[in-house]
């Protein structure tokens, strides 16, 4: 194929740019988060004194704790209605208002964070006034909405797995007679496990990450991670919010090197099989 | 279609009204309700009471009075705050999504070109960043922006420059954070419209005497035009309701309607005008989304 064009060499060039940009302002925030220095654009020497700091600061230790439950659980419910959502969408013969469900599902993947946190937070203002129910805001309601949000993205990830899946595997395991709920466990189950995973794994991000829908539905009491930061970085820079993203860039490094090797074995297998 | 390919379908109603049930009930109470809630409250007017709005009806003496007002809506009308707000979101949404498509279209090219494991690899680098928390993405940049951060002091020690150029609290400065932050939201399904691309389009325009320009302008651009579409529009949209990014980069000196509804909301605590802010929001995407919708569902649904 000698014909077949490859990468245009301004492609590269745009590539080279393109990974520059996204990737130096991390460096350099690395780099600085090992500054001694109380003025955090001036170096004064390697220290690792802002993540001892880090670490001792309670209410950033508490906002932690509370963002990592909050991401733990909302992403486990948002895999389980993902999933559903993925089978209706890609198993579920037209209903009368498939329509309408595509719309809901496809909608919250695009929607300003400001229109869901507001119309949830007088959703649930409009709940305990009618029926006393949730009586406080916090945990619970912070953890709704990230589930409604996060489970669109998850059923982008598990519909697109679903899509290509080979169903005469579906179907073999029918015509030897497995119920459907056999075929789905045994069959359907392990074979999207690596979707289900790195589904679970970008729903756990994106709670980890939200800041504005969780700022409207949060009661008094609760704090999570983003907002901490949010206001400690409102007022300028701060050498312990270096340290504290340089430890979050490479704990989603480290995740991501990972999901990557599974993903190239996960291939490998596939065509292997092919 | 083949008997067994019929079965796989599942048919409704049935026991798999299970399937459809929870996700279905799930969304329309904590996604379509709330929005028919937020025009009610729209329509109420902003009260000192717990919580800070009146009531949308009363019942007083054997009559049921409802309350409407669109004095909210008015409000918004002549108040030039907020259609300035309107205008400067929607300009900066699309011009910053231009600019997301001039950079990302080739880096999408280029890796959809990519044979092996190199494009798996170039692909995780284009995701990586979207991962790693949004607020500490735009927090590196107010580093390198300040006066007296990274940018100015390499240029003014360069001699570039012999006094900090002003970055931090501009549009510009804006531009930077949205580009930065949704570039890979673009990436991501041009990549996965051109990586189906068929090459022996390609060449059979280049034995026909196509140039590479016009090999681009008539058989790629015009393929991968729905995934242009919804590369766009997942820049587009949310952009429009942006709050963190102009709230820490653009500071008092960007309007936009996102940081508007949030000042509403948190300062003003008028929850009514907040409402008719984000209502008249929601019909200015409502195309926009519908469009989005229209690429986005088809790739999701499989029904043969």
């Amino acid at each position: 194929m000698s014909a077949a064009p490859g990468i245009p060499r301004f492609s590269k060039i745009c590539l080279l740019i393109g990974f520059f940009f996204l990737y130096a302002p991390m460096v350099v925030l690395i780099v600085y988060s090992f500054n001694d220095s109380d003025r955090v654009n001036i170096w004064g020497g390697f220290s690792n004194r802002w993540y001892g700091e880090l670490f001792r600061d309670e209410a950033m230790m508490s906002a932690l704790w509370m963002s990592l439950r909050l991401a733990f659980a909302s992403a486990t419910a948002s895999v389980v209605l993902g999933m559903l959502a993925a089978l209706v969408l890609t198993r579920v013969r037209n209903f009368r208002s498939k329509t309408l469900f595509g719309g809901m599902v496809t909608a919250p993947l695009v929607m300003p964070d400001v229109i869901i946190g507001l119309s949830l937070l007088l959703l649930f203002v409009g709940m305990a006034n009618t029926f006393g129910w949730p009586a406080q805001r916090g945990f619970l309601t912070i953890w709704i909405a990230h589930v409604t949000f996060c489970m669109a993205f998850v059923t982008v990830v598990l519909s697109s797995r679903l899509r290509e899946l080979d169903k005469s595997l579906e179907e073999a395991a029918m015509d030897l007679g497995a119920s459907r709920l056999g075929t789905f466990f045994y069959i359907t189950l392990p074979i999207i496990a690596p979707a289900l995973a790195s589904g679970w794994l970008l729903a756990f991000t994106l709670s980890l990450d939200d800041l504005v829908i969780a700022s409207f539905v949060a009661g008094p009491s609760s704090t999570t991670l983003p907002m901490v930061v949010f206001s400690s970085v409102r007022l300028g820079l701060s050498p312990q919010i270096n340290a504290l993203a340089a430890l979050l860039i490479l704990a989603v490094s480290a995740a991501a090197m990972l999901a990557y090797l599974l993903t190239l074995r996960d291939e490998r297998r596939r065509h292997e099989q092919a | 279609m083949s008997p067994a390919r019929r079965k796989i379908a599942w048919r409704l109603p049935g026991q798999y009204l299970l399937v459809v049930i929870p996700p279905y009930i799930w969304l329309l109470l904590f996604f379509v309700i709330p929005f028919a809630i937020v025009f009610k409250i729209s329509l109420a007017e902003s009260a000192i009471a717990q919580p800070p709005y009146t009531a949308f009806y009363e019942y007083v003496e054997d009559v049921l009075t409802f309350r409407v007002s669109f004095a909210n809506y008015l409000f918004l009308l002549t108040d030039s705050l907020y259609f300035d707000a309107y205008v400067s979101s929607l300009r900066i949404a699309a011009i910053s999504t231009l600019i997301c498509l001039v950079v990302g279209y080739p880096i999408a090219y280029g890796i959809a070109r990519t044979q092996g494991p190199l494009q798996s690899l170039l692909l995780m680098l284009v995701i990586l960043p979207s991962w790693t928390s949004f607020l500490v993405r735009i927090y590196a940049w107010m580093g390198l922006l300040r006066n007296n951060g990274i940018i100015n002091s390499v240029l003014m020690s360069l001699g570039v420059v012999d006094e900090p150029i002003r970055m931090m609290n501009t549009e510009f400065a804006v531009y930077i954070g949205i580009v930065y932050t949704y570039l890979p939201f673009l990436i991501l399904p041009l990549y996965a419209n051109l990586v189906k691309l068929d090459n022996r389009l390609l060449e059979a325009a280049t034995d026909l005497g196509a140039g590479p320009v016009s090999r681009f302008l008539r058989i790629t651009l015009p393929l991968s035009m729905g995934g242009v579409i919804a590369g766009c529009m997942l820049v587009f949209i949310p952009v429009v309701g942006e709050f963190v990014i102009p709230e820490l980069l653009g500071g008092s000196e960007t309007l936009m309607i996102g940081k508007v509804l949030w000042g509403e909301f948190f300062n003003n605590r008028d929850w009514p005008v907040a409402s008719a802010v984000a209502t008249v929001m929601l019909v200015l995407l409502l195309i926009p989304i519908t469009l989005f919708h229209r690429y986005q569902f088809r790739e999701m649904e499989a029904n043969d």
